[in-house]
């Protein structure tokens, strides 16, 4: 009836997962205590579970990322101080099985649901506005990806209460993740959360390709877009090209699971090193699906706070599109060590350095942007200014570890680990981060507490160095990853220190939520009245903060780059704004449940499958099938707002404009 | 962008089967400027139904990318027969060119019945509906039996790692010509219940290019699976 599933499965005999459960279940419930008593399911349904308006969309996938967060570092601190303990014969807290679920859950978790809807999240929120259009391409599918992400999120969270999770790292190499080796649920737990969020993924990169392409505003050529929106562009065209890749991979390893077939096991001709194969070919491009956002982020944020348009915009385009192409030709050097001989891995490991190329380009672009501007130090620009120093040593390292004979002393060492820490801490998340203070008063109408963020900028650098420096070092020592004890006490002092970095970042973590909550507290003190706070240069900020649902009354019409520098230049030159456009009524698309639906039977069956309770999995398909059928038979998706609600709306914003660059048509006489 | 859309914006009346929306379409995105609004680049967002047949090419390539990994991993396992039965000595070329024929026979019936939608003519919509889906039928049960027929014989998915990627390469076109007919099935519901209205003509439109874009999957596949493994 029930599967796999027992009584058993429920972790009754190890504390640690049992308190945390427990402690999950009671937050968990009072939350949703909390949103009963206050009754606020409704106003959560009919405005933001069922929204398909892509700012609601983006801030749910961004909230998404900071819980996990939240989770994915807890699992850091707990790797952290176990391996700071369990040295020299000393057994540590976390036993050996249970220390594996934990550093295969850091990276899965961090990866996919943290890192990706975060990016996810800001291109959401930020392309529509930044393109002058009033949504994405296809909104109902946008509700659905997200809700599938969400989906992937709850599975891989119900196994720290109901099983285990995968042993295996975080891209469960068979043969170990193979039944023989692995028999319990952990894997399908991975697979089955991965396979739905990365269904979800692949259609978000699919609706804001379309969404670039297709739907920008009336004079918005290619190379009049920002660079945010380049760069976008790029990561979801890679989306486009390796989800699928993923896909297939990850079926087929389920289909070794489940139904005994022989792609990548020991025997019967399988061959385990095709999976590695496979899987970075997805795997290399997704280091630069998070990355390429982030460097347009930092791009948007230097050129804004240095008053300067952004130096070499046509050079920047270039190199994220060469970054683009080259990161499909890089995939062999996580394995230099396979054995596919010098002449594939002198060709991996040189494609691999010439990615640094157009990174430089980059770096340059950015440090000639800044240079001879009236720089403002504000909180983005200091997770800039982090990420370009420690994003170079992150880089070095990589084009380091890129030389196949230093990789092979290298590869699977801590030396490894450090690496790619130091560019996704340092590029991906600081760069979400800055474009999350950035944009912040774009979503909620007031800005983030300034002294909370540069304290969080400095928690975070400082405790990045300390964390992540010694296990340089300790990888050039010899230390190998995923090490649940260590032996050799003279490692003692760096793991020490690697501890205490941990820490100095868990601070980091406090003050954003400090931050956040500050900032909510005095939000009357921080509306950001005019919609341009930073006095922006590209069109999200010509729309009020928050922006109406329709994002712009009129398309806005964009005679060059910087759209909405040209607009507030000529307002203040010719001293008055553009004339008043003629209003139309607008169609905007309804709400719709359809994504949580949708997430809902995927939920279902993934549960199922992991369990192989097969009827629920019937049920589940049987009910997508439904969902499919019913949605497609709708016939209202759009709703009109009349152009008199139209009118009074940007009449208001008009009004602001006016205010903020035109004081002296303001002025009362 | 690209020609088509470019030659779109110099010819108003391009669209005479009014599929597009002549006001911008989709969710009001229609700029100061209307009369332009069909194509993309500098004249604002496309038409929608521009929007939608584009997103579901995206879609059509990224599934494409899906099956060549596939392809790929089939052609690294191809040799990996474990000692059990190779292609050479398990393909049957006739059956397989029966079924080439159905598949191929299903999306030109495809394409009448796209004629006909595009008349608007229900009957022959229906008709030819109905011809794609029993083809496509055909196609799948002779595919079916194939597969019965190999297992029956020792020659399942579990023999060896070819078998393997064999019957998952197959079978995933298999799988998403069984997902064509389920929606084919649910398209002539609709266009039976709503008419020929301008969802359905798009939802027509997506439905057509996945029905031939799973031809072009067969006609790599029946060459590279079916032609060169009997051969080897």
């Amino acid at each position: 009836m029930l599967g796999k599933l027992t009584l058993a499965a429920i972790p009754f005999d190890e504390p640690i997962p049992l308190a945390t459960s427990v402690v999950l279940i009671v937050v968990i419930g009072s939350l949703l205590t909390w949103i009963t008593v206050k009754g606020y399911w409704a106003y959560l349904y009919r405005e933001w579970f069922t929204s398909v308006d892509h700012k609601r969309i983006g801030v749910m996938y961004c909230l998404l990322a900071l819980v996990m967060l939240l989770r994915g570092f807890a699992d850091a601190l707990m790797m952290r101080s176990q391996q700071a303990m369990a040295i020299a014969g000393a057994p540590g807290y976390l036993p050996p099985e249970h220390y594996d679920q934990i550093f295969s859950a850091h990276g899965t978790i961090m990866i996919f649901f943290t890192a990706m809807p975060f990016v996810i999240g800001l291109m959401n929120f930020v392309l529509p506005l930044q393109l002058g259009v009033r949504d994405v391409a296809f909104p109902t599918l946008n509700s659905v990806s997200f809700w599938l992400t969400a989906s992937g999120v709850l599975l891989i969270n119900v196994s720290l209460v109901i099983g285990e999770f995968a042993r295996t790292g975080w891209l469960a190499y068979p043969p170990l993740s193979e039944l023989k080796y692995s028999p319990g649920v952990g894997v399908d737990y991975y697979l089955w959360s991965l396979q739905i969020a990365g269904v979800g993924t692949l259609l978000s990169g699919i609706n804001l390709v379309t969404t670039i392409l297709k739907m920008r505003a009336p004079g918005m050529t290619l190379t009049r877009m920002p660079v945010f929106c380049w760069t976008s562009l790029a990561s979801n065209l890679l989306i486009v090209a390796a989800f699928p890749i993923l896909t297939a991979t990850f079926a087929m390893l389920s289909l070794d699971r489940y139904l005994g077939f022989h792609f990548f096991t020991d025997d019967a001709g399988g061959n385990s090193m095709m999976y590695m194969n496979l899987i970075w070919a997805w795997g290399h491009p997704e280091v630069y699906i998070l990355i390429l956002p982030s460097f347009g982020i930092f791009s948007e944020v230097i050129s804004t706070f240095s008053g300067k348009p952004l130096f070499g915009y046509r050079s920047m385009i270039a190199a994220t599109m060469a970054i683009c192409v080259l990161s499909f030709l890089v995939w062999l050097h996580h394995f230099f060590t396979m054995g596919a001989g010098a002449d594939v891995n002198a060709f991996f490991g040189i494609t691999t350095m010439i990615i640094a190329v157009p990174t430089g380009v980059k770096v340059f672009n950015w440090l000639f942007t800044m240079y001879g501007g009236r720089v403002r130090f504000t909180v983005p620009i200091w997770w800039s200014l982090s990420f370009m120093v420690t994003f170079v040593i992150g880089g070095m390292t990589g084009v380091l570890l890129a030389v196949p004979p230093a990789d092979f002393v290298l590869h699977n060492s801590l030396f490894l680990v450090a690496h790619f820490h130091n560019v996704i801490i340092g590029g991906v998340l600081f760069g979400v981060f800055a474009g999350y203070t950035y944009w912040f008063p774009k979503a909620f109408g007031f800005t983030l507490h300034e002294g909370w963020g540069k304290a969080a900028v400095f928690c975070w650098t400082l405790g990045f160095y300390l964390a992540f420096m010694p296990l340089y070092v300790l990888g050039l020592m010899g230390a190998t990853r995923r090490m649940q004890h260590i032996d050799d006490p003279s490692w003692t002092p760096m793991l020490y220190v690697a501890m205490v970095g941990a820490l100095v970042i868990a601070a980091g973590i406090l003050c954003l939520v400090i931050q956040l909550v500050v900032s909510i507290r005095d939000r009357d003190n921080r509306r950001d009245l005019t919609g341009d706070p930073w006095d922006g240069r590209s069109l999200e900020w010509a729309t009020p903060s928050p922006p109406p649902v329709f994002n712009f009354a009129v398309m806005p019409n964009v005679e060059g780059e910087e759209a909405y520098w040209g607009i507030k230049r000529t307002a203040i030159e010719q001293q008055r704004l553009a004339d008043e456009p003629q209003y139309e009524a607008i169609e905007m698309p309804h709400n719709s449940p359809t994504g949580v639906i949708t997430a809902f039977f995927a939920s279902v069956m993934g549960f199922a499958m992991i369990w192989h309770i097969w009827w629920m999995v019937i049920l589940g398909a049987l009910g997508a099938f439904a969902t499919f059928v019913w949605f497609a038979w709708r016939d209202e998706d759009e709703y009109e707002i009349p152009a008199e609600e139209v009118a009074r709306i940007d009449r208001e914003r008009r009004r602001v404009r006016t205010e903020v660059l035109l004081p002296s048509l303001s002025r009362p006489a | 962008m690209s020609d088509a859309v470019t030659r779109a914006d110099h010819h108003p009346h391009h669209d005479p089967h009014k599929l597009g929306r002549a006001h911008g379409g989709g969710h009001g995105h229609h700029g100061p400027d209307t009369k332009h609004t069909i194509g993309a680049g500098e004249h604002g967002p496309a038409s929608k139904r521009i929007i939608v047949g584009y997103g579901f090419w995206i879609f059509l390539l990224s599934d494409i990318i899906m099956f060549s990994a596939i392809f790929a991993t089939y052609a690294v396992l191809h040799g990996a027969t474990a000692g059990g039965p190779t292609s050479a000595q398990l393909f049957d070329l006739s059956n397989v060119a029966i079924e080439t024929g159905c598949l191929l026979i299903s999306s030109f019936i495809c394409g009448l019945a796209m004629i006909a939608a595009h008349e608007r003519h229900m009957l022959w919509t229906q008709i030819g509906l109905v011809f794609t889906g029993l083809f496509g039928l055909a196609f799948l049960v002779l595919e079916l039996r194939e597969f019965a027929d190999m297992i029956a014989h020792g020659a399942g998915p579990q023999r060896s790692a070819f078998l393997s990627s064999f019957f998952t390469l197959v079978g995933c076109h298999g799988l998403h010509v069984t997902v064509g007919l389920l929606w084919l099935g649910t398209m002539m519901a609709q266009v039976w219940a709503k008419g020929f209205t301008q969802p359905i003509q798009r939802r027509l439109l997506c439905f057509s290019l996945f029905w031939h874009a799973l031809d072009i999957i067969w006609v790599a596949l029946f060459t590279i699976v079916y032609l060169l493994g009997a051969g080897q």
